[in-house]
């Protein structure tokens, strides 16, 4: 057990209810607190040159400076009742260095000069002690000098400033709205995020940034007591880069799609699609169970976003193609020697992956990065073929970049930062099609929606993926709902086998709100894009068991 | 360092709840040492330590509770938090399910804290590291492991007075290495509470060897396979089992311990007679805190025996509202097995797979409690009592309960993730598809 989790399970009031994911060094404070504005930029310029000053001064040759602060309100409620209501802070700055061609860090939550001052002098310490152990000086690519700057989510209703009943009376509704259509139970949660990030460094950067998240989720679920039977509908949400007004739910964003329900684009309506659950999960308990064999697959964005983040998000980070995950969350089958014949078809011509951290509503979307990198979007796999990687700065030069591609990422201000993944999204397909048009060409396929189970080799080429939604198509239309579906495939093999890609006006965003890397383990929040896709007989497996 | 005595922790806690105006108000005062080394590459990454102490008051008027954490423990300022965590609870919503405080308890001595682990300096993790590093780059071979050290104590105390105290120690290494040509892997990984049980040399030799054993794997058809599971990958497993033996899911049918027209499966025989798992705070190899999550003192507590589950978890709140005595969750299981060993156990095997650890397990029914994942790091075939060559990683969609039905031997029980498990010979676990992964 790690110690973390020791705190939690010893206490008896904060620590009985588990958290997922709350920001290191967190302190409960009340919902009022989080509306306060934090230090002002001018002051925390003041504090940042003085680490950039007592790092210079003792010898480091570059520096970078975060001072942040991190709140987050998580409410959780189930059936009647609230569970629990989270408001945090966590403040502080991290230090980071090259000394010796070294890198080191530190951090701390005094952030006063004394505090900084410190901080600043154990980070160049520890560069220093390290280096005796280094093989390869670090080299940082080039970057630009920005100058004062800042950059805010554009939201329209900052999350934080909605008074907490209005929430909770909202995700009631959502919970009655599930039982009133023959759910037995449902949970329900809002997750809220903002970062007050300030980053200075010796190249001349001093960037203030105010990023807003959010995630309404739920999980209904209807039994069968007498048959011993039970089954689980979860919300077919995505997290995404928005305030408040995600939860509009306007009629716009609404789409009818082909199994007859609404999709959602960037306005979600929480309490319609709490209803659709209750049916769905009732509906489940009889459905068809699946006939293995080869399916064409019509995967919904709201499902396909997951299988882009794991075949193509995670094997192409070049610190995993490297071997720096070895230990943990393992290596990558895109090494660079496939990626240096520019001909590795990862996927067929159809396929056009981009990596970005600029897309709007996106939970990637910065104005700079974590080491003053200015956001941007490139290319991945174009045409189908392997063309680049994810890196940063001390990175960018092993695959010929002159400069980094700004996504290098700490979850906290004692986290030191490193590569994590930016939004990866499948480009939509250029001819005109919805997903209404794809289904009509489909003789023997399964549409799936939502994200279900999913698991992946450490090196990223066998996986297995189900899903919220399976519904069986028979000669271009809808035949009914199936249950117990999984389908198995080999990354390139998948992506080979892309057939057809919807357009434009069917592209949509799904979201990991924690994903984890690293060790310690640290999270980020990460979009992917995509339209309703089509993969052409694919292995379908019945999971279906008896106990 | 951030360790406090008794008597320190209790008197700051006494302080803190003599300024207490709510009806009930619990204090939990934790603080401590994390320290950490990474490496790959055969080159260290990062290293830190962390010292922290953290004050927390969960303060409660009728059924609103507040909570607030400090981490200054002057007079002025546990007033101040004391005062917000009763401002917090007085504008909470109610907690239908809030269980009034417990009163004194009783708690036994716990044997959670070793000096060794208390020692631990970043000398120390240096050291360990190139321990480990040092014979892969002799044998040319890549390493890049990790190990996370801890000491601290908790103390906690409540205004009905309750009081406890527990000092804990831990280290916790994994190591995986790789051969230069990337084609074998092998991984190894021990934890304690004691680090002078930690060899990191010995560990990353056990590794290396499975890397170079593991070269050049060949692939056999996925099917049905007799699997000889280290006792790594077997708790992989079983931990899935012991986790979600929760009472009030399966009351309300959403378990795999729900029974077909109500009620639990409880009493009910569910897995071969060998199936014996319990729980003991007070075992020598995975010592608990005195204490669970709920305040209530952990006792011995069988959960399977003789492949009958005897009891499930009941929370305060789930064991009043169905008359039962609470039963808390534990802290490690052991789960019993027998004197073969390793060795042992692959030379009574005719025909199987020998699995060092399993990845990326998830669920795929929570009705059958069927997962899916794969081999990593080191499977081999097993052929007349011998290994005689790596085969490829499999995925497998297995379900414990279905595992703990087809077992064909139990070996010796081994310190593994905090729980005490057997390596486990089980007849028929279902590969689906074969992976390139190395």
């Amino acid at each position: 057990m790690k110690r973390r989790d020791f705190i939690h399970l010893s206490g008896l009031g904060l620590g009985a209810m588990m958290i997922p994911s709350l920001a290191a060094y967190s302190k409960p404070v009340a919902a009022e607190y989080l509306m306060t504005p934090g230090m002002d930029p001018a002051a925390k310029k003041i504090l940042a040159d003085v680490a950039l000053n007592t790092t210079k001064s003792l010898g480091a040759t570059y520096t970078d400076v975060r001072i942040g602060r991190y709140l987050q309100q998580f409410l959780f409620t189930r059936e009647k009742n609230v569970q629990g209501i989270t408001n945090a802070e966590s403040f502080g700055v991290g230090i980071r260095v090259i000394a010796n061609g070294t890198w080191g860090f530190s951090a701390t939550s005094d952030v006063t000069p004394d505090g900084i001052k410190k901080c600043a002098e154990t980070a160049v310490a520890i560069a220093k002690a390290n280096s005796k152990l280094q093989k390869e000086p670090v080299e940082l690519a080039p970057v630009q000098s920005f100058g004062e700057v800042s950059w805010k989510t554009p939201i329209q209703k900052n999350a934080m400033e909605i008074p907490v009943k209005d929430k909770i009376d909202l995700l009631l509704s959502v919970n009655n709205a599930a039982l009133d259509n023959g759910a037995a139970f449902v949970n329900s949660a809002l997750f809220m995020v903002n970062e007050q990030k300030y980053f200075a460094s010796t190249d001349g950067s001093y960037i203030d940034q105010d990023i807003h998240r959010i995630w309404p989720n739920f999980t209904v679920t209807a039994v069968n007591r007498q048959e011993g039977l039970f089954r689980s509908r979860q919300a077919l949400s995505a997290p995404m880069g928005m305030g408040y007004e995600y939860l509009d739910g306007l009629a716009s964003e609404k789409f009818m799609n082909p199994a007859g329900f609404n999709s959602y684009r960037n306005s979600y309506d929480m309490v319609e699609d709490a209803i659709g659950a209750a049916k769905h999960a009732k509906e489940k308990l009889t459905a068809k169970s699946v006939l293995p064999g080869k399916y064409d697959l019509m995967l919904d964005p709201d499902h396909l976003g997951l299988t882009i983040h794991e075949s193509v998000g995670h094997p192409l980070e070049l610190d995993r193609v490297l071997g720096y995950e070895a230990n943990y969350a393992g290596t990558s089958f895109a090494t660079l020697d496939k990626w240096e014949t520019k001909s590795f078809k990862y996927g067929s011509d159809k396929v056009n992956i981009v990596a970005d951290k600029v897309q709007p509503n996106s939970l990637g979307n910065v104005g700079w990065d974590d080491e003053g990198v200015k956001a941007k979007e490139w290319d991945l796999i174009k045409n189908g073929v392997l063309v680049n990687y994810q890196a940063i700065r001390d990175q960018a030069k092993i695959i010929g970049e002159k400069e980094s591609h700004g996504c290098c990422f700490a979850d906290n201000w004692s986290s030191v930062q490193f590569q994590r993944m930016p939004n990866v999204s499948l480009k939509p397909g250029t001819e005109k099609m919805s997903p209404h048009d794809m289904i009509k060409n489909i003789e023997k396929g399964i549409y799936i929606l939502g994200r279900g189970s999913y698991s992946i080799d450490q090196q990223r080429y066998n996986f297995q993926f189900g899903g919220q939604l399976f519904y069986e198509i028979k000669n271009g239309e809808i035949a009914g709902m199936l249950e117990d579906v999984a389908y198995q495939s080999n990354t390139q093999e998948f992506w080979n086998s892309c057939s057809a890609i919807c357009d434009k006006d069917d592209y949509r965003l799904f979201g990991s709100f924690f994903d984890g890397k690293g060790q310690p383990s640290q999270v980020s929040a990460v979009s992917h894009g995509s339209a309703t896709t089509r993969f052409d007989g694919v292995n379908v497996i019945n999971t279906g068991r008896s106990i | 360092m951030a360790i406090l005595t008794q008597a320190e922790a209790k008197a700051i806690i006494d302080k803190v709840l003599s300024y207490a105006k709510a009806d009930e108000t619990e204090v939990t005062l934790s603080g401590g040492r994390t320290g950490n080394i990474r490496y790959a590459r055969n080159t260290v990454n990062t290293s830190g330590e962390t010292n922290e102490i953290s004050l927390s008051i969960t303060s409660v008027y009728g059924k609103k509770s507040g909570s607030t954490s400090i981490n200054e423990l002057d007079d002025e300022s546990l007033k101040k938090a004391v005062a917000r965590a009763e401002e917090i609870a007085k504008l909470a919503p109610e907690n239908p399910e809030y269980m009034p405080m417990l009163g004194p308890q009783s708690y036994g001595p716990a044997k959670t804290f070793s000096s060794a682990t208390h020692n631990i300096n970043p000398d120390y993790r240096a050291q360990l590291a190139i321990d480990s590093i040092a014979p892969c780059v002799e044998n040319n071979l890549t390493a890049a492991g990790y190990l996370e050290d801890f000491s601290g104590f908790v103390a906690q105390g409540n205004s009905k007075g309750l009081f406890g105290y527990n000092q804990r120690t831990g280290v916790d290494f994994t190591v995986t290495v790789r051969t230069a040509d990337g084609t074998g892997s092998g991984y190894a990984g021990r934890d304690f509470n004691d680090a002078s049980l930690l060899k990191a040399g010995e560990v990353t030799k056990i590794a290396a060897q499975k890397a170079m054993a593991s070269t050049n794997a060949q692939a056999i058809e996925p099917g049905k396979y007799t699997v000889i599971l280290e006792p790594m990958a077997a708790n992989d497993l079983l931990r899935l089992l012991t986790f979600g033996l929760d009472a009030r899911s399966a009351d309300e049918g959403r378990s795999f311990m729900s029974k077909k027209g109500g009620g639990t499966k409880l009493g009910e025989k569910l897995f071969d007679e060998r199936v014996n798992i319990y729980s003991d705070p007070n075992h020598p190899d995975i010592p608990a805190s005195p204490w669970s999550g709920d305040g209530l003192p952990l006792e011995k507590t069988t959960w399977v025996e003789n492949g009958v589950a005897k009891n499930l978890f009941y929370s305060r709140y789930w064991a009043e509202k169905q008359g039962v005595k609470p039963v808390p969750r534990p802290q490690g299981v052991i789960f019993e097995g027998g004197d073969q060993s390793l060795l042992d156990m692959i030379r009574n095997t005719e025909r199987g797979i020998l699995v060092t650890r399993f990845w990326y397990i998830r669920a795929v029914d929570p009705q059958t409690l069927l997962y899916t994942g794969l081999t990593r790091d080191g499977t081999f075939y097993i052929e007349n009592g011998q290994i005689k060559f790596p085969v490829k990683n499999f995925r497998f969609n297995e379900s414990p309960i279905i595992m703990l039905n087809n077992i064909e031997a139990l070996g010796k029980p081994e310190r593994t993730g905090g729980n005490m498990i057997p390596p486990m010979k089980i007849r028929d676990f279902t590969f689906t598809s074969l992976s390139d992964a190395v």
